[in-house]
C-alpha cells in the first residue's frame, strides 16, 4: 500500500514537470509569443551549449556557477557557526533573547535591496558586501528557527537532566542542542532558500562573474534565452542543494519522525 | 514489630491511623506545613495543596493516591525540587530542599528520554554528567540494564523501544545515579494492563532488592496496594492528607510469593476503604 502510494506520487510529480514543460513547448512551436517573451525550448538549449563550449563574457559557465557556489557557502558556512549558536542561546537564556531579538525582528522584513547599498557604502563593492547582503539573508531564518527549536523543547526534557546531575551548560550541550536539531536543520534549509533568491540582488553590483550576474546582464541585452537558462540552472541547483542538506539531515536526525 | 504491622492490617476499617515507626524507623525526608498557592484566571487565588505533612522514611515504598486534580503531582514536583512550596518546608536529611539535584531521581509519566541516543548512552546520562570515569559508567549501566531486563536492548534506538520498555530505560538510568528517594510520577499510567503489570514487578523486586526509598504517584488504588508499603490519599481541592495507612502486600507477593493476593478478601477490604475515600471526594 505504501510503496503504491509512493509510486503514485513519484508519478504526479514527474507528470507536473512534464506538463510544465510541454505547456512551454506548445506555447512556442506555433510563434504566438515572441522569443523575448517566451523563449523556445531550442533556443534555451542552444543557448547553453554556445556557452557551455564558449563562456559568457570572459568565463565559463562553470566558472560562473563557482563563484556564485562559493559566495553563496562561504555566507552559508558563515550562517551555520553564528546563527545556530545564537539562536539557541536566545532560545535558553532569555537574556540573551532580549538582545538580539529587536535587531533581527527589525532587519528581517526589509527587501535585502533596500539596505544593500549601505553594504556597498560600507564594505565596498568587492565581495565582502555580497558576502555580507548573503549572510544576513540567511541569518534570520537560522536564528528564528532555533529559538522556536529550544522552546519547543518539553520542559521535562530540561528538568530531567537536571534530575540526573546535569549542569546547565552540560544541559545545553548535550540536550538542548540535539533536540532542536529537527528545528535546525528546517532552518537551514529556509535559509539556502532566501540566500538564492538573495544571489541576483548581490550580484547586482560591481559583479564581473556569478550565475546571479549572468541572468541580470543577459536581460540587459534582451536575451531571454540566457535568461531562461540561468534560471534554470539556478532552479536545478537549488534542488540538489537542498536535497544534500535533507540527506545529512536524515542522517544526523535519524529519530526524525519515528516517535 | 512484625505482629504490629498484622494488627494494623486486619484492623483497616479503623480511624486514620499513624504509621510510624512500623518497620521503617529513619526519617529521610519531612513535609512540614506545606500548602501551595497559585494565582489562577482573573486573579483568584488557588490552593493545590493544603496543610501537607508527613514524613518519609527511608526505605518505604509510598504510594500517594488522589482523584485526578488533587495535586499529588505537585507534591512530587515540591519534592523535586522543581517547584517551591508557598509556605512551609521540605528538608531531606535535615537539609532544605532548595532546586533540582539527582540524590533525588525522577521517573517521569512520560520518559523524556533522549532520541539522540541509544538504550545505553540514555542511561548512562547521568553518571557521564556526573564526571563519574568512563570505565566505572560503563560498568554499571551494563549492571543496570541487566536490572531492568534490557540487556539484549542496549544499542537500540529509543523510537525502537514499546512503552514499557520506555519506562525501564527510565527507572535504569535514574537508579544508576544511586539517589537518596526515588520520585516516580504516575509513571505507569499509559501503559497496557500486561505491561503494567510487569513493570510494577520489576519495581517492586527493585525497592525490595536495594532497600531504595520510592515515592509514588498513581491514581489505581490497586497499582498503591500491589506497590506500596504505605499508601497516602489526598483530597481533592485542596489536596489535603486525608489517609496514611500501612500495607504490607508488596512485601507479602515478595517474601510468600502471594500472587493472588489481590483477589484475598483482606485485599478487597482495603481497596473497597480506598476507593470509598476518593469517591467521597469526587461525590
Amino acid at each position: 500500500m505504501r510503496t503504491s502510494n509512493r509510486t503514485i506520487e513519484r508519478c504526479l510529480t514527474v507528470g507536473t514537470v512534464v506538463l510544465i514543460l510541454a505547456l512551454w513547448y506548445v506555447l512556442t512551436i506555433g510563434g504566438i509569443f515572441s522569443e523575448t517573451i517566451i523563449p523556445s525550448m531550442k533556443s534555451v538549449g542552444q543557448a547553453f551549449v554556445k556557452i557551455v563550449s564558449d563562456g559568457y563574457k570572459g568565463s565559463s559557465l562553470w566558472m560562473h556557477l563557482a563563484t556564485s557556489m562559493k559566495r553563496l557557502l562561504i555566507a552559508y558556512g558563515l550562517v551555520v557557526i553564528t546563527a545556530v549558536p545564537l539562536g539557541l542561546l536566545s532560545g535558553y537564556n532569555s537574556k540573551v533573547c532580549a538582545i538580539l531579538e529587536p535587531v533581527i525582528e527589525f532587519y528581517r522584513p526589509l527587501p535585502p535591496l533596500a539596505y544593500y547599498t549601505i553594504l556597498v557604502l560600507w564594505m565596498g563593492i568587492g565581495e565582502s558586501s555580497k558576502l555580507c547582503l548573503l549572510y544576513l539573508a540567511g541569518f534570520a531564518p537560522v536564528y528564528i528557527s532555533c529559538v522556536s527549536g529550544v522552546i519547543r523543547i518539553k520542559s521535562d526534557y530540561i528538568n530531567g537532566a537536571y534530575t540526573l546531575g546535569a549542569n546547565k551548560r552540560q544541559i545545553f550541550f548535550h540536550v538542548i542542542f540535539p533536540a532542536a536539531l529537527t528545528d535546525i536543520f528546517t532552518g537551514l534549509r529556509t535559509a539556502l532558500g532566501v540566500e538564492y533568491t538573495t544571489l541576483v540582488a548581490a550580484e547586482m553590483v560591481a559583479a564581473t562573474a556569478g550565475i546571479g550576474w549572468l541572468v541580470l546582464d543577459a536581460s540587459n541585452y534582451l536575451r531571454s534565452d540566457i535568461v531562461f537558462m540561468g534560471v534554470i540552472l539556478m532552479g536545478i541547483t537549488g534542488v540538489l542543494l537542498d536535497k544534500l542538506i535533507r540527506v545529512i539531515e536524515n542522517h544526523v536526525v535519524h529519530w526524525k519522525g519515528k516517535n | 514489630m512484625n505482629q504490629n504491622w498484622k494488627e494494623q492490617l486486619y484492623e483497616p476499617m479503623g480511624e486514620l491511623l499513624s504509621v510510624h515507626n512500623i518497620g521503617y524507623d529513619e526519617e529521610l525526608i519531612s513535609i512540614q506545613d506545606v500548602n501551595l498557592h497559585y494565582t489562577g484566571q482573573a486573579g483568584k487565588k488557588i490552593t493545590a495543596l493544603e496543610n501537607i505533612n508527613f514524613n518519609i522514611y527511608r526505605g518505604e515504598f509510598i504510594c500517594v493516591i488522589g482523584p485526578s486534580g488533587c495535586g499529588k503531582s505537585t507534591l512530587l514536583k515540591i519534592l523535586a525540587g522543581f517547584i517551591k512550596p508557598s509556605t512551609g518546608k521540605v528538608e531531606l536529611d535535615g537539609k532544605k530542599i532548595e532546586g533540582v539535584d539527582w540524590h533525588r531521581g525522577v521517573v517521569f509519566q512520560n520518559p523524556p528520554l533522549y532520541e539522540w541516543l541509544t538504550v545505553r548512552k540514555n542511561i548512562s546520562f547521568g553518571p557521564k554528567m556526573r564526571g563519574i570515569p568512563k570505565a566505572e559508567y560503563e560498568e554499571l549501566t551494563d549492571q543496570y540494564l541487566e536490572k531492568v531486563g534490557l540487556t539484549e536492548f542496549a544499542d537500540k534506538r529509543i523510537y525502537e523501544l514499546s512503552g514499557g520498555m520506555k519506562q525501564r530505560v527510565s527507572i535504569a538510568r535514574t537508579l544508576i545515579n544511586d539517589p537518596e528517594v526515588l520520585l516516580m510520577d504516575e509513571p505507569f499510567g499509559a501503559l497496557d494492563a500486561l505491561t503494567r503489570e510487569n513493570v510494577q514487578d520489576m519495581t517492586r523486586k527493585i525497592w525490595w532488592d536495594t532497600n531504595k526509598t520510592i515515592l509514588f504517584i498513581t491514581h489505581d488504588v490497586e497499582e498503591a496496594l500491589l506497590l506500596g508499603s504505605r499508601v497516602i490519599v489526598l483530597s481533592k481541592h485542596p489536596g489535603r492528607v486525608i489517609e496514611d495507612i500501612p500495607v504490607n502486600f508488596s512485601r507479602r507477593i515478595i517474601e510468600e510469593n502471594a500472587k493472588d493476593i489481590k483477589f484475598t478478601e483482606e485485599f478487597y477490604k482495603y481497596r473497597e476503604r480506598l476507593l470509598r475515600r476518593i469517591h467521597e471526594q469526587t461525590a
